[in-house]
C-alpha cells in the first residue's frame, strides 16, 4: 500500500501556521517526536473534496533554511528529505503573514527554489487590512509562480479554497525535487522586499493597535507591575475558580466509592478497589480543574502574544543570573509541568543557557505539586481573608511559588558561576502582533493536556496506587497494631524515616516519598490509601483526609513537607526528559543530587525554625 | 549653507522614536547564530530602523522596528549596527 501523500506546512514563526493547521485538520491530530532530537512532530489528516486522504505535517516555524536553532534544523532536514523518521514531503504549503510579507517572502522564496509542488497561504489578510494594507494576491501569484490563496485561519476563511488548491496540486504530475539551491540570504531578502512592495495596492498609515498596547504593556514602570498582576491573578484563579468543580468531583468520587462498597463483598477485592484504586486515583483527579485553569492561562498568554512581552520585560533580570529572557517561557511553562518546559528550552540557542534552564526548570512549581500544596494548605492554613479578595491560603500558595522562583534564580546564578561558567548567549526575539487566539485552538490545547493528565492518572498513578495498596495491606495488622506500621510498605518507610527524621518528617511522609518519585501528586493518593487502610482499625473512619492530617501531623512537620516539595526532584518523567535532552546521565544525576540536597536543607530549616518559634 | 551635522552612531545609542538608516553591520562581532538571526529579522544596509521600547531594567533589551516587524535584541547586539539618524 502506498503511504498517503505527505504535505508539509512550513512558514516563518508568527505566520499563524499552527492556527491554519488546526483549521485544516481539526482536533484529529497526532503529536509525536522526531527520533534523536526532541522536536515535536504534529501531524493530521485532511480529506480532499474527492475523498482522497492526505497527511499534513506541521513543521516548526523557521526564518530560513540556515538554521539558528535545533527546531529550524528539523524543518530544513524534513524539507530536504534528510530527517530521520520522516519521509520526503510530496508537496509544500507555505504560510506567510500578509502584514509581514517583506520578511516572510524571504523564506517562501527559498522554499519555492526547492522545486516541490507548492501553494502559498496568504494568511491573516484581515490583520493586514487592520494595519491599512491592501494587497493584490494575483500579482503575488504572478511574481512567485505558485498559487496564492488568501486565508484567515482563525475565522476559517479560505479553507475551502485551500482544499481545492491542495487537490489540484496533488493531481498534477510530480516534477521531482531539486537539490537545495543555496541562494544568498541577503539577495533573497532584497528580492522579497521588491515582490512585497509590488504586491501592495495601497497603504494607509494607521496607528497600530500593537504599538499602542505595547506602550502600556512594555512601559518601564507599568509593564512589570502588569506582569506581576497577571501572574498573581493567574495563581489566585487556580484556587478560586476551581472550588466548585473540585467539590463536584469529590462528590462523584464519594458516590462511586459508596456504590463499589455496597456492590462488592467485604474482603480483599473491595479493599483494593475502594481503598486502592478509587481513593488513590480519585484524590488525584480532583486536581484536574486547577491544572486546566493554569494551562488555560498559559495557552491564552501564548496565543495573544503576551508571553514574548513577558520575556522582554524579564530578560535583563534573567540575564543577571546568567539566563536569557527566552528562558522565561520554558520556565513559565514549567509551572504547568517541567516536562514540556524542559522540551521548550530547545528554542534557546546557547547551549549553556539552555542547560542552565533545564537544570533549574524543576524548581518552578509544577501543577503536580498543586495537589500536595492544596491538601497541606487546606489542612493547616486557616481559611482567613487578609484583605478583600486575597485569602491567607492563596497567599501561602503564592509564597510557595515565589520560593520556587527564588530558588531557581539562585541556582542559575550559582551554576553559571560554577559548573556552567561562560558568557551568556543572546536574546533575540520577534514581538508578534497582539491577537485574540481562537477559542477553538485554546480548547484543542486544553484537550490534549486533559488527555495526558488522565492517561497518567489511569496508568502511572493507578499502577503505583495499587502496588502501594498491596505493599501497605500485606501482612494484615493484628489487634492493637497499626496497618501503616506493620505492612511491608511501613517497614520500608521506617528505613527512610531514619534519614528524614531530623527534618521533622514522620512515618506517613516517609511512606509517601517513595511512590511520589513516579509522579508528585501520587504523594496525596499514597497518604489517602494508607489512611483509608488504617481507618478500618482507627476510630476516625468517617474523617476526611484533611481532618486526619490535622490530627496526625504537627504544624512544623506540615510546613517542612511543603518546603521539601518546593525543591525535591520528585518526578521520574522530568528525570527521563532531562536525560533525553542532555543526551546522557551526567546532567540528570547532577540535577537529582543538587535538588535533594536543597530540599533536605530547605525542609530542615523550615522545621527547625517553626519549632523554635513554637508553632 | 551647510547641512546640519549628522553623526553616525550605533543603534544602541539611538533614542526611542528616532528613525535611522542602517549604514553597516559589524558581522564579525557576532557569532554565527546571532548574525543569522539578525539577517532573519531583516537587518541589512539601507534599512530604516526605529527603537520603540526599552526593557525596564538597565534599558535592556531594546524593541526595534525593522521593516514591518518589531524585534527585541540586547544592547550588546544593537551596538554592532551603525546607523545614521534621519531628520524627522
Amino acid at each position: 500500500m502506498n503511504p498517503l501523500p505527505l504535505v508539509a506546512v512550513a512558514g516563518s514563526p508568527n505566520a499563524g501556521k499552527s492556527a491554519l493547521f488546526n483549521a485544516l485538520t481539526g482536533a484529529r491530530q497526532k503529536v509525536g517526536n522526531y527520533p534523536g532530537v526532541t522536536v515535536e512532530r504534529h501531524s493530521g489528516r485532511v480529506t480532499l473534496t474527492d475523498g482522497r486522504p492526505v497527511e499534513l505535517v506541521d513543521l516548526p516555524g523557521a526564518y530560513s533554511l540556515d538554521p539558528a536553532s535545533p527546531d529550524e534544523a528539523v524543518t530544513r532536514d524534513v524539507l530536504l528529505g534528510r530527517q530521520q523518521g520522516e519521509r520526503q514531503p510530496d508537496a509544500l504549503m507555505i504560510v506567510v503573514d500578509a502584514s509581514n510579507l517583506d520578511n516572510h517572502l524571504r523564506f517562501a522564496l527559498q522554499l519555492i527554489e526547492l522545486g516541490l509542488p507548492t501553494i502559498i497561504a496568504l494568511n491573516m489578510v484581515d490583520l493586514a487590512k487592520r494595519d491599512g494594507l491592501e494587497l493584490d494576491a494575483s500579482a503575488l501569484q504572478r511574481e512567485l509562480g505558485v498559487p496564492v490563496i488568501e486565508t484567515v485561519a482563525v475565522r476559517r476563511r479560505g479553507i475551502a479554497e485551500l482544499h481545492t488548491a491542495l487537490d489540484d496540486m496533488l493531481s498534477a504530475p510530480f516534477r521531482g525535487v531539486h537539490e537545495h539551491v543555496k541562494s544568498d540570504l541577503v539577495h533573497l531578502q532584497r528580492r522579497a522586499r521588491e515582490i512585497a512592495t509590488a504586491a501592495v495596492v495601497s497603504e494607509t498609515p494607521v496607528r497600530r493597535w500593537t504599538h499602542r498596547l505595547d506602550s502600556v504593556l512594555l512601559h518601564p514602570v507599568a509593564g512589570p507591575i502588569i506582569l506581576a498582576a497577571i501572574m498573581f491573578v493567574m495563581f489566585q484563579a487556580v484556587f478560586a475558580w476551581s472550588e466548585t468543580p473540585v467539590s463536584w468531583i469529590e462528590d462523584g468520587v464519594a458516590w462511586l466509592s459508596g456504590v463499589a462498597s455496597s456492590a462488592l463483598p467485604d474482603g480483599f477485592l473491595r479493599s483494593m478497589v475502594v481503598d486502592g484504586a478509587i481513593a488513590g486515583v480519585g484524590a488525584v483527579v480532583t486536581f484536574l480543574p486547577q491544572i486546566l485553569i493554569l494551562f488555560f492561562f498559559i495557552l491564552l498568554l501564548e496565543g495573544t502574544g503576551y508571553m514574548v512581552r513577558a520575556a522582554f520585560l524579564m530578560d535583563r533580570l534573567m540575564h543577571a543570573v546568567g539566563l536569557s529572557g527566552r528562558a522565561f517561557i520554558p520556565l513559565l511553562s514549567s509551572f504547568a509541568c517541567a516536562v514540556p518546559g524542559i522540551m521548550a528550552t530547545r528554542t534557546i540557542d546557547d547551549p549553556k543557557d539552555r542547560l542552565t534552564t533545564i537544570l533549574v526548570a524543576p524548581l518552578m512549581t509544577c501543577s503536580a505539586r498543586l495537589p500536595v500544596y492544596t491538601l497541606i494548605i487546606a489542612a493547616f492554613i486557616p481559611n482567613q481573608r487578609v484583605v478583600w479578595g486575597v485569602g491567607l491560603q492563596g497567599l501561602v500558595m503564592f509564597a510557595l511559588y515565589i520560593a520556587g522562583i527564588t530558588g531557581a534564580l539562585l541556582a542559575a546564578y550559582v551554576l553559571r558561576r560554577g559548573v556552567l561558567k561562560g558568557s551568556g548567549g543572546g536574546f533575540m526575539m520577534e514581538l508578534p502582533k497582539y491577537q485574540w487566539p481562537p477559542l477553538k485552538d485554546v480548547a484543542i490545547g486544553l484537550l490534549t493536556r486533559v488527555e495526558i493528565f488522565l492517561k497518567r492518572a489511569g496508568t502511572i498513578i493507578l499502577g503505583t496506587t495499587i502496588v502501594l495498596w498491596a505493599l501497605a495491606s500485606v501482612p494484615q495488622a493484628g489487634p492493637g497494631q497499626k496497618q501503616s506500621e506493620i505492612s511491608l510498605a511501613g517497614r520500608i518507610a521506617t528505613g527512610i524515616e531514619q534519614v528524614v527524621k531530623p527534618i521533622g518528617f514522620n512515618h506517613d511522609i516517609a511512606l509517601a516519598l517513595l511512590p511520589a518519585m513516579a509522579a508528585r501528586e501520587v504523594a496525596v493518593s499514597a497518604i489517602a490509601t494508607v489512611y483509608s487502610l488504617d481507618a478500618s482499625s482507627d476510630d476516625g473512619a468517617n474523617q476526611t483526609l484533611v481532618e486526619r492530617l490535622r490530627h496526625r501531623w504537627p504544624l512544623p512537620t506540615a510546613l517542612a513537607f511543603l518546603a521539601w516539595f518546593v525543591f525535591a526532584p520528585q518526578c521520574i518523567s522530568t528525570i527521563a526528559v532531562t536525560r533525553r535532552e542532555t543526551n546522557g546521565w551526567k546532567w540528570p544525576l547532577f540535577m537529582i543530587g543538587y535538588l535533594f540536597v536543597l530540599a533536605y536543607i530547605a525542609a530542615g530549616l523550615t522545621y527547625w525554625t517553626a519549632v523554635a518559634l513554637g508553632l | 549653507m551647510n547641512a546640519p551635522f549628522q553623526p553616525e552612531i550605533s543603534l544602541d545609542q539611538l533614542t526611542v522614536g528616532t528613525k535611522a538608516r542602517v549604514l553597516s553591520i559589524d558581522w564579525d562581532s557576532l557569532d554565527h547564530a546571532e548574525s543569522c538571526r539578525l539577517r532573519h529579522f531583516g537587518f541589512d544596509e539601507g534599512m530604516t530602523v526605529e527603537p520603540l521600547h526599552l526593557g525596564p531594567f538597565g534599558r535592556d533589551p531594546i524593541a526595534i522596528r525593522v521593516g514591518r516587524m518589531t524585534v527585541a535584541i540586547r544592547r550588546r547586539h544593537a551596538g554592532a549596527v551603525r546607523v545614521l539618524p534621519l531628520q524627522q
